[in-house]
């Protein structure tokens, strides 16, 4: 279990996080949504101590890993994998260099086993013999594929994904909806996903939470957001501006 | 509804509170400088249990700096020799010009446009790499795998450098001792025998100690700015072409910061 505690955030004198108060409870799939700069992906490098919060706390299974020391951070960054916006492959690295680098810098594995292990993460996300391509040879789609990979190579208990479905067309797009779908199911594994493609959560979703202004100003169901009343979640999943609310209302 | 927002970024400051917070961002930066020394030395261990890695930053950027070193040296080599003979003409026999280039490319012309020549080119190259990785998320996606970017990247690339320096160096006194031999004997009448004949009475192994030992800190101090800017490169191609430019000046602006310091130092 997560547990986000008045996360507060600023960079310069821009405040980014405002408070956030979350709880996320082992094996649930929680979506983050909100306009882009609303301090989503922020809130995502504090879950796995990337960055650290100015004040508050972020705890995994009960220990502190904000302002943690670094070697406390490490091991509790052992029970994640991140999935980045851009996947964040080592572009010198091949896919399978890419994959097997978390084995080999914390693991005893033999080269075979490995080999044999990137072999199975290529085929859980349908990648299988791309091993020796390297990530300039590989589509967006291929690339947070291979990213995924190397995120569940070490077989973590949450996952982190960061506007996994961004800059790829729709069928791309659902095919790795469906991925996660497929990994959360198979592996038992927590995920908190930043998106703000609105058919990608609802797909995804056990709990939808929106972030506005560095804040939660909601938390429920796919259905809670559909039928919700708060005025933000409504223009938020419809695509309307505040101008045109704006307009609407008059 | 209008809103009023303070901006503090825009509020005006006046010239002495500009000053104080120049003054605190410049502390800041020496601190996470600092912060990262010490991370580097700490992890200095890494450098045996990934040999791999500090043997191929040893050849991609030491080996591979070689040419232009050897460039750089041997036309500082005759330069040297042709400008001594110019300002020894008249005071000095002509047979001073080799201990006068040996001394002058052992303790300053080899180490420090070495180092220049490093901060040009491995610097800069260094701050590059990094920063790319920094703005493609490349470091942070190794940090959120539990891997130490200090470790991983900056060791390796700082044991490097800071080894190959020296070698460096010595292949560049030698060039340019050679350098100047060329032009003394093929363009100023001058013997072989008469350029090196009086080099033996001016040799010291603590001069050539010494200028290895400048190069040494010079290799430490180039890699270790590469790191720290690309470390902290923000934006994107703009930011990475910026950090170039950055590692570039702060490297070579330390080599002669540091070669005065060391000159009143060692001599």
């Amino acid at each position: 279990m997560i547990v986000s505690r008045g996360i507060r955030k600023s960079f310069g004198t821009k405040e980014v996080l405002r408070g956030v108060d979350l709880e996320i409870p082992t094996e649930q799939s929680l979506v983050i949504i909100g306009q882009s700069g609303c301090g989503k992906s922020v809130f995502l490098k504090h879950l796995v101590g990337l960055l650290d919060p100015d004040a508050g706390e972020i705890l995994v299974d009960g220990e502190r890993i904000s302002n943690a020391k670094r070697m406390d951070a490490y091991r509790i960054r052992m029970k994640f994998g991140v999935l980045f916006q851009s996947a964040a492959l080592f572009d010198s690295m091949s896919v399978s260099e890419n994959i097997s680098l978390g084995l080999i810098e914390h693991t005893k594995m033999t080269r075979g086993e490995m080999d044999k292990r990137v072999a199975e993460c290529l085929e859980m996300v349908s990648l299988s013999g791309t091993q020796r391509l390297f990530p300039a040879e590989l589509s967006g789609g291929m690339r947070k594929r291979v990213g995924l990979a190397r995120a569940i190579a070490l077989k973590p208990q949450y996952i982190l994904y960061d506007e996994p479905t961004t800059g790829l067309d729709p069928i791309t797009a659902e095919s790795i909806n469906d991925l996660i779908i497929e990994l959360n199911r198979e592996l038992k594994v927590t995920s908190v996903t930043v998106t703000h493609d609105m058919v990608s959560a609802f797909k995804i979703a056990d709990r939808i939470v929106m972030l506005h202004l560095g804040q939660v100003i909601f938390s429920g169901t796919v259905a809670d957001v559909i039928n919700s009343e708060v005025e933000m979640v409504r223009r938020f999943i419809s695509g309307e501006s505040e101008d045109k609310a704006v307009v609407t209302h008059y | 509804m209008t809103k009023f927002v303070v901006d503090a970024a825009n509020v005006a400051l006046s010239p002495a509170q500009e000053f104080g917070r120049k003054l605190l961002v410049s502390v800041a930066e020496v601190g996470r400088f600092g912060i990262l020394m010490a991370r580097t030395f700490s992890e200095m261990g890494a450098v045996f249990s990934r040999g791999s890695s500090f043997i191929k930053e040893c050849v991609r950027l030491g080996v591979d700096s070689l040419p232009l070193v050897i460039l750089v040296g041997a036309f500082t080599g005759m330069v040297t020799g042709w400008q001594l003979r110019y300002q020894l003409e008249g005071y000095l026999p002509f047979e001073m010009i080799g201990p006068g280039v040996f001394k002058s490319i052992v303790l300053e012309m080899g180490p420090v446009l070495t180092g220049l020549v490093i901060a040009g080119r491995v610097a800069a190259s260094i701050a590059a790499e990094l920063g790319t990785m920094k703005v493609t998320e490349q470091i942070d996606a190794l940090e959120s795998m539990a891997i130490s970017s200090t470790r991983y990247l900056a060791v390796p690339r700082i044991a490097a450098m800071t080894l190959m320096m020296p070698v460096l160096v010595a292949q560049a006194n030698f060039v340019g001792i050679i350098g100047a031999w060329f032009v003394c004997t093929f363009f100023l009448t001058m013997t072989t025998q008469q350029f090196f004949s009086l080099i033996p009475n001016f040799f010291y192994v603590y001069d050539v100690m010494a200028g290895l030992l400048k190069s040494l800190f010079f290799g430490l101090s180039c890699s270790m700015i590469g790191c720290y800017v690309g470390f902290n490169t923000t934006g994107g191609a703009e930011g990475v072409g910026s950090a170039t430019i950055q590692a570039f000046v702060w490297s070579s602006i330390s080599v002669l910061f540091l070669d005065f310091v060391l000159a009143m130092i060692l001599f």
